[in-house]
């Protein structure tokens, strides 16, 4: 029983919620990881050194840059006779492609994964994660996205899998990358940072979010927002934590204005500590944090950046 | 062109859901259902691009109880042109949706599919994917915004770090994420109207769909509940708590 597991990387090696995704594929038996895209010497010399992982696969083809759903599932699709499970992190690239892999093998995917309990049975979260799902697939084969969030990464060192380039076929030529926009930003992604600071409702506009700066740089943290502020416009969609945005599970959060809606508290619940600061003592936020602060975020956030660059 | 959008009946996202006492899944009994927030923004995205003169005709499908036709109600008011209703008691997984999706399209001949990019229940986040397989599309998920131009379609997505913007080559699905759109409220004429807007029933074997979950759910427990901590008065107290107590800076 082996598994197969496509990875994600950029310049600084393969992403932490990959990582994730690897350490979910070793409590199934041995692991096979796939880069696919254009000058992938980097990303395959990373994945090798990924602890637990055999063999890497290198599928250098121009149609896999940028990684689009339909030539990266054709080429999974492919692949797919040597595996018994093929896993991805959930993220934008997991959620876009593994879908159509599974369908084109008459298979129904296994979302976003909490736990591995055998080869067959998985718990999974339904309802914003209001319940954890036991399920088990009597597909032959079984397609899974991992909740990075809920998998310790394995190391990026340490490993010494072999390489192997593979060949690509076909690529069926639906679809062009134009674009991307990705927001520039010094601080950690915010599925990967050891400390969250997020804003909502009560920020009352996206100016306000530079109060956060300071204390997300003295912390090195990374920047959140729930969906009512994205919603309200005070940051773009990729700062969304919760059950349509990211699922984070810091060591540290830290919810400030924020009311604890159940959608945002499913994207949040999980981390180690949490921290809410908001001046409704009634919040449901504060059911859910470790410590709580009862005060006017606008009077409290100066404070804290002050503390913080005292200490 | 025509356009589909298959709508989902859920559990209102306003209702706090509650796991049932003996484990086997969620409370829904005498809870309020909706149409899936996703969904909304598909159909008000498929009636906006009739009212630009892209659509010519609006489709509304969804799969499930009877009570579905009330979803589909909902989409017509909205501005969807007639329904379709694919009635089962199964318990219905996104593979067999899309199973069902792909042979009403194979009929229809629509030129784009619009669906949610997730539902509010299940949480699987598949079926648009899996639907586009399955018919041989390309596929736009997370969109934000999407422009049709001849054959093609230029579809922004969300992800993780950004936007991607990527040219697609129609027919195509397209999954909806929250900016979108904002969907209107229907107006009291346009759901008497709807009223009278033919829905055609039909069953997942004249579809010649196997509905039978590949899924099993041996269980549903609670989350892990959190326990409240403590209320500290002041920002140093609470600095010195996350250094001396809680170790986390």
């Amino acid at each position: 029983m082996t598994s197969l597991v496509l990875l994600e990387f950029d310049a600084a090696g393969i992403k932490q919620p990959s990582r994730s995704a690897v350490a979910a594929a070793t409590a199934l038996g041995e692991v096979h990881a796939l880069v696919a895209g254009v000058d992938l010497a980097g990303a395959a010399a990373a994945a090798a050194k990924l602890p637990g992982v055999a063999k890497v696969l290198v599928a250098d083809n121009a149609a896999l840059d940028h990684l689009l759903a339909e030539p990266a599932a054709a080429l999974l699709l492919a692949l797919a006779p040597s595996y018994s499970h093929i896993l991805a992190a959930t993220t934008a690239v997991g959620k876009n492609i593994l879908p159509r892999v599974a369908a084109l093998l008459d298979v129904q995917p296994i979302s976003d994964i909490a736990a591995v309990v055998d080869a067959d049975t998985f718990v999974r979260p339904i309802y914003a994660g209001n319940g954890m799902a036991t399920v088990k697939s009597s597909d032959g084969k079984k397609i899974i996205t991992v909740r990075a969030a809920s998998f310790d990464p394995v190391a990026a060192e340490g490993g010494s899998a072999s390489i192997e380039a593979i060949a690509v076929g076909d690529m069926p030529g639906l679809s062009k990358f134009i674009s991307a926009e990705l927001s520039k930003s010094e601080r950690p992604e915010l599925t990967a940072a050891r400390i969250v600071i997020s804003g909502g409702r009560g920020m009352q506009n996206g100016d306000n979010f530079k109060l956060l700066d300071p204390i997300a740089d003295a912390l090195g943290a990374a920047v959140g927002a729930s969906r009512a502020a994205v919603d309200a416009g005070f940051v773009p969609n990729e700062f969304q934590v919760g059950q349509t945005g990211k699922i984070v599970a810091p060591e540290l959060y830290i919810a400030v204005g924020i009311s604890g809606a159940i959608q945002h508290l499913a994207g949040m619940k999980d981390s180690k500590v949490i921290v809410a600061i908001n001046k409704d003592e009634e919040a449901p936020i504060f059911q859910v944090a470790d410590y709580g602060l009862v005060a006017d975020l606008f009077v409290a956030l100066p404070e804290l950046a002050a503390e913080l660059e005292r200490s | 062109m025509k356009i589909l959008v298959p709508v989902k009946r859920v559990v209102d996202y306003n209702v706090k859901v509650r796991v049932k006492t003996d484990g086997s899944g969620i409370e829904t009994a005498g809870v309020k259902m909706s149409m899936n927030p996703f969904d909304e923004i598909a159909v008000e995205e498929a009636v906006r691009l009739k009212e630009k003169g892209v659509a010519t005709e609006i489709v509304a499908i969804s799969l499930g109880v009877a009570q579905c036709a009330e979803t589909i109600r909902t989409a017509l008011a909205m501005g969807a042109d007639r329904g379709i209703l694919v009635e089962t008691d199964a318990d219905l997984q996104p593979l067999a949706v899309a199973k069902m999706l792909k042979a009403i399209a194979d009929t229809e001949q629509p030129g784009m599919i619009i669906l949610g990019k997730q539902a509010i229940d299940d949480d699987m986040s598949a079926t648009g994917q899996m639907l586009a397989a399955l018919l041989g599309w390309s596929q736009g998920t997370f969109a934000s915004k999407l422009e049709v131009d001849g054959g093609t379609m230029t579809v922004t997505r969300e992800v993780d770090g950004g936007l991607e913007t990527v040219a697609l080559t129609l027919p195509s699905v397209v999954t909806t994420d929250l900016r979108l759109n904002e969907p209107r409220y229907a107006s009291l004429p346009n759901i008497m109207k709807a009223r009278k807007k033919p829905i055609a029933n039909m069953k997942p074997a004249d579809l010649g769909v196997d509905p039978a979950p590949r899924l099993v759910t041996i269980k549903v427990d609670e989350p892990a509940k959190r326990q409240a901590g403590k209320k500290v008065g002041s920002v140093a107290e609470l600095v010195s708590k996350l250094k001396t107590e809680a170790k986390v800076i």
